[in-house]
């Protein structure tokens, strides 16, 4: 089918603003008054990438094909994330990055960066602040409010890819529901270990239908993907996929009657906070076998100990854990 | 008509598409919610100030477009979608991607328009369905992705089959279409994954 071309009527278009850049293929000029566009992507982009988030929301689980675009940063540094928060943003937003639970890495910093540059908007370390959380790894443990987006960078968005190679027999099964092959595989997991091994990208069930990898998450996160109040969104640069889960929508972990799914427990509060039941990165603290346990979520604890809360080595902790006191 | 001035599209292209966007995400993530998009556009008659602006944020040469017959008996309509998206207009309701419906009454039945694939379920029509009323109460009973337990919503004029339309639209998932209702500036989604009952 031959679509309708650029659109050339003489006389009737209303005044287009200087555009530096040349139009996109539809005819429509893309660029921003001021060079670029707002949010890096072009216009056209940007609509694709939209409509495949929409369509990735009436089918909850379900992996949209889509065209990723090249991004000024590597694939592995969340280009599938950066091009759906590229896409939904708007200049009011306020943008959260995120990789493991904290503000403050390297890859999280570049992109914060990359979106105040391009977009100019603002930007927070604030959970609760922030009407955009972009995520590698981890949920934030502060409750998500219905107002909010989450956005995960997923290097592999395909659960049953380490089960079967080939796109063309993935497709079949999410297609006929064939779930058979990830039960076996934890189940050997069971038999081998006495439990299910997996610990992080753990598989769950959408809405009880597709089989979907919260990929690269721990497995301790997935109960609060289940029912959560915020849309999720699921961005695979690489793998040119973009899956969502709408808000209060069942997501169920994978598991056995006779194993059911457990989160991993952590044997201490936070060194740092005293936070119980939340997620703790082990830091070595010197040469000599000292360390602590302390939140990965630094805002959560940076949030706690402001309000007072203190753990056991909260006093002794170096700088470099605990920040500027 | 032919001879008349297209009507303008979006002040600011970039801006006005990604706040229409934005509030169709938002309504799409939570069915039977209904939101008003921000951006008020003077469309040609019949086309509402919610379809048009939709179908500006949403539409382009990669997205065939389906008028019913009280649009596309209107030139100007596929005039200002033409000119504005680039879009082609298609004959089929299968063929579309989006189609836009401003005589819900005597709409085509759902199942006419492009369900998808079981392999490739998003490969299907997106309706905007201009109705006069839409209230978040009465009508039907919503439950499913994007709902707290339930919600309700009714729409109106529709035809008298649509309720179980939508019923056969939801049996067949993850096939299906996904519906806009559209009144004047205010929208509220209908996605496939969503349970009717009333
Ligand atoms: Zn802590």
């Amino acid at each position: 089918m031959s679509a309708v071309g650029p659109t050339s009527a003489k006389g009737a278009a209303p005044p287009h603003p200087a555009a530096p850049r040349p139009p996109s293929p539809d005819g429509r000029r893309t660029g921003g008054a001021d060079g670029y566009n707002f949010a890096y992507l072009d216009e056209q982009t940007k609509r694709m990438i939209r409509r495949a988030i929409l369509k990735a929301i009436a089918i909850p689980g379900y992996q949209v094909p889509f065209a990723s675009r090249e991004m000024p940063m590597p694939y592995g540094w969340g280009t599938g994330g950066v091009q759906i928060t590229a896409s939904i943003l708007g200049p009011d937003d306020i943008l959260k990055v995120i990789d493991q639970g904290s503000d403050d890495t390297t890859n999280a910093v570049s992109i914060r960066r990359f979106f105040e540059k391009t977009a100019g908007i603002a930007t927070t370390t604030r959970t609760r602040e922030a009407t955009i959380i972009q995520t590698r790894h981890r949920i934030p443990e502060e409750p998500l409010a219905d107002d909010q987006v989450l956005v995960y960078q997923v290097p592999t968005p395909e659960p049953l890819r380490f089960l079967e190679p080939r796109e063309t027999e993935t497709r079949k099964m999410h297609a006929l529901e064939e779930y058979g092959l990830m039960h076996v595989k934890l189940y050997e997991d069971i038999a081998r270990h006495g439990h299910i091994a997996t610990t992080y990208d753990y598989p769950v069930k959408v809405d009880g239908r597709y089989l979907t990898a919260p990929s690269p998450t721990p497995k301790f996160d997935n109960p609060k993907m289940h029912m959560s109040p915020a849309l999720q969104l699921f961005g695979a640069g690489r793998e040119k996929r973009i899956y969502a889960i709408a808000p209060f929508t069942r997501v169920v972990s994978l598991d056995f009657e006779d194993h059911p799914f457990e989160v991993n427990r952590f044997e201490r509060p936070c060194a740092l906070c005293g936070a119980d039941n939340v997620y703790l990165d082990e830091v070595v603290l010197d040469n000599s076998g000292g360390r602590m346990f302390v939140c990965s979520d630094t805002d959560f604890c940076q949030e706690r100990r402001a309000a007072g809360h203190a753990g056991e080595m909260l006093a002794r902790a170096p700088s470099f854990v605990a920040g500027q006191r | 008509m032919s001879e008349t001035a297209i009507a303008p599209g979006f002040a600011d292209p970039g801006r006005d598409s990604q706040a229409v966007f934005r509030a169709a995400m938002m309504a799409m993530a939570r069915p039977g919610t209904i939101c008003k998009l921000p951006v008020a556009l003077d469309a040609p008659a019949p086309l509402a100030p919610g379809t048009a602006a939709l179908a500006l944020a949403l539409c382009d040469f990669e997205t065939p477009i389906w008028l019913d017959p009280a649009l596309a008996t209107e030139a100007d309509v596929a005039g200002f979608l033409k000119f504005h998206t680039g879009a082609p207009i298609v004959v089929h309701p299968n063929e579309a991607a989006f189609a836009l419906v401003a005589g819900a009454n005597e709409m085509p039945a759902l199942h006419r328009f492009a369900p998808g694939s079981l392999e490739f379920p998003d490969r299907s029509t997106t309706l905007f369905v201009q109705v006069e009323t839409l209230r978040k109460d009465g009508g039907w009973r919503l439950s499913g992705p994007g709902i707290a337990g339930r919600a309700h919503l009714s729409a109106a004029p529709l035809p008298p089959t649509f309720l179980d339309e939508l019923k056969a639209n939801h049996a067949v998932f993850p096939r299906g279409v996904d519906i806009y209702f559209v009144a004047g500036h205010r929208i509220a989604a209908l996605p496939r994954a969503i349970l009717i009952d009333s």
